[in-house]
């Protein structure tokens, strides 16, 4: 599956950058030790601009639940439908999410709470993403 | 006059604060539908601006109120089903010239200005109120609700019409793009992981079932009865263009568009608009219909934490809204006659009523209590009107018929197994909404 390239804005270079040299960053405030996820602008964290950082995480997480998607609209996956699109609990804080389309595990075939292990997939632009597979 | 969104302060969105203010004081006593289309066809009088002239007009006749008497109007000013006027294709001017414009083209054809309106309701000589409401029908009630308890108006008219175009919306734009903006990639919802609108509460619903042990072919005898309501709904799209029960068999065997979520658990986007008509308690006596009463609105403003909301986040939120209902009512779930929460998936609809508690719900019960008799004829009914399932993507049928049921005009889809006195409905979204209780008495 080839998604859509992704171009780095200001709020999410961090984040893509560190996912370019095989690592998984989400934003931490200093002072409450609170992890976030998707990347969100300081002022809407609570948080004070100087105490939010990008923090590396292990890159291990569950399986929280699936879909498979038959219907997609975006348009450099519809060939490859149906797939699986599953939601990652990071092991670190379960209520931070990522998307996964779990590659290497057929459709429909998903272990829920199974436990995964972060990849990062080139999209059509050679940015990478993350992803996450099945530790066996 | 300026018309602006209405404040934040005008909604009833914490726990704790006691009964509402004006309840028993705000009555709804007008109705007003237009027909419906599945899409519009490029005619002035089927534009979506028409549609809700039509429907104010009606309402006004409804409650027997002469057009000069109107003093406010709430209104939802986007009117899309998710697919907007294409920005490389013009607006067709002689649609625009058969009305009197605004400088905004797509004013009556793409969306909706109170200044449009006003343009094109010259009867409307006194309205000194207008206001705002985001997305959907359901905003604009409690809008309104709260303006006429505060005095802001007396005879509030409040509307919500819908376009629908051609096209498959959220396939073209940023989905068809090569390369997509970091944040976008990485937000809530549509990203380049490919999710469909109804993903999340697919979500939701698979992890609903591995909780509770359910199967989605357990949500039939609730499709079913939801088109066999929408059928007895005559102002609905199902009703007046393809009435067809929808079968167990049907729903089941159809195709999946994020299993477990299969193309009749998503609504069909149609060309509609209805108006009410609110006023005081006091001069509700005076109008054409049976006042029906307001006894409080309450909105919910749950936030995820993360890209998507989870099961346990609905749970808890929902919870919390069906507390904000009652207090503001001062009423217990027993109190409830029946219910009309939003089904615009149909896959949440049981979170909403697990979370009032409807007929003694825990979460967990519901898709167990959609194998008992839940029509309109017995003890327990379930979304009597049908909602988004029975009659198309409106979300406001729910709202009529609540009214309908208690004025004691709901024809073929009167309630019989329980007399109909006090009601919830509103919506959309679990996380995210705006409810509100209605009376056939204001105490």
């Amino acid at each position: 599956m080839v998604k859509q390239g992704v171009v780095p804005d200001d709020l999410t270079r961090p984040f893509f950058e560190a996912a370019n040299e095989g690592r998984l960053v989400v934003q931490a405030c200093k002072g409450s030790e609170r992890l976030y996820f998707p990347p969100r602008p300081a002022s809407e964290l609570g948080c004070s601009p100087d105490d939010l950082e990008w923090r590396e995480v292990s890159g291990r997480g569950k399986i929280y639940n699936y879909c498979v998607v038959y219907d997609c609209p975006v348009a450099t996956l519809k060939e490859d439908i149906p797939f699986n699109l599953a939601v990652i609990m990071l092991d670190e804080d379960p209520s931070l999410l990522m998307y996964s389309h779990l590659p290497g595990t057929a459709p429909d075939e998903v272990p829920v709470g199974a436990s995964v292990r972060v990849i990062f997939e080139a999209t059509a632009n050679g940015q990478k993403v993350p992803e996450w597979e099945i530790v066996s | 006059m300026t018309t602006q969104m209405a404040p934040e302060s005008m909604y009833r969105s914490t726990e704790g604060l006691g009964i509402w203010e004006h309840r028993g004081k705000v009555a709804a006593v007008g109705i007003g539908h237009s027909p419906t289309a599945r899409r519009w066809d490029g005619r002035a009088e089927t534009s979506v601006g028409a549609l809700s002239i039509l429907a104010l007009r009606k309402a006004i006749a409804d409650a027997g109120v002469a057009p000069d008497q109107v003093d406010g109007l709430v209104l939802v000013p986007v009117t899309t089903t998710g697919a907007h006027w294409p920005a490389d294709q013009p607006v067709p001017m002689d649609v625009v010239n058969a009305f009197n414009p605004t400088d905004d083209p797509l004013d009556g054809v793409g969306q909706l200005s109170a200044e449009w309106l006003l343009k094109n309701m010259p009867e409307l000589t006194n309205v000194k109120f207008t206001m705002y409401a985001p997305g959907c029908m359901s905003a604009a009630i409690v809008v309104a609700a709260q303006a006429v308890g505060d005095g802001l108006a007396s005879n509030c008219l409040v509307l919500k019409g819908w376009h629908n175009l051609e096209g498959r919306y959220n396939h073209g734009g940023i989905s068809a793009a090569d390369e997509v903006p970091g944040t976008f990639a990485l937000s809530p919802g549509r990203t380049l992981w490919g999710a469909p609108g109804c993903y999340g509460t697919a979500l939701q619903f698979a992890q609903y079932c591995t909780k509770y042990g359910k199967h989605h072919d357990m949500m039939a005898p609730f499709m079913q009865n939801s088109r066999r309501n929408g059928l007895l709904f005559p102002e609905g799209y199902w009703a007046q263009h393809r009435p067809e029960q929808l079968t167990p068999e049907d729903y089941l065997s159809s195709r999946w568009i994020a299993k477990p979520a299969n193309l009749f658990d998503n609504d069909i986007p149609i060309m509609v608009a209805a108006a009410y008509l609110f006023t005081t308690a006091d001069r509700a006596q005076d109008m054409a219909q049976k006042p029906v009463y307001i006894l409080n609105h309450a909105s919910s403003r749950g936030v995820a934490r993360s890209i998507t909301p989870t099961l346990e986040e609905v749970e808890t939120e929902t919870a919390t809204t069906g507390r904000k209902i009652y207090e503001g009512a001062g009423i217990t779930a027993d109190d409830l006659s029946f219910e009309n929460m939003y089904d615009g998936f149909a896959q949440f609809h049981q979170f909403h009523i697990e979370g009032l508690r409807y007929r003694g719900m825990q979460p967990g019960d519901a898709l167990d209590f959609y194998q008992t008799d839940i029509s309109i004829e017995g003890p327990n009914p379930i979304l009597a009107s049908g909602g988004n399932i029975g009659s198309g993507r409106s979300r406001f049928w729910m709202h009529t018929d609540c009214m309908q049921q208690i004025q004691g005009r709901a024809g073929a889809r009167s309630l019989t197994g329980v007399k109909p006195e006090i009601a919830v409905s509103g919506g959309p979204m679990p996380m995210g909404g705006n409810f509100t209780v209605w009376s056939a008495t204001p105490d």
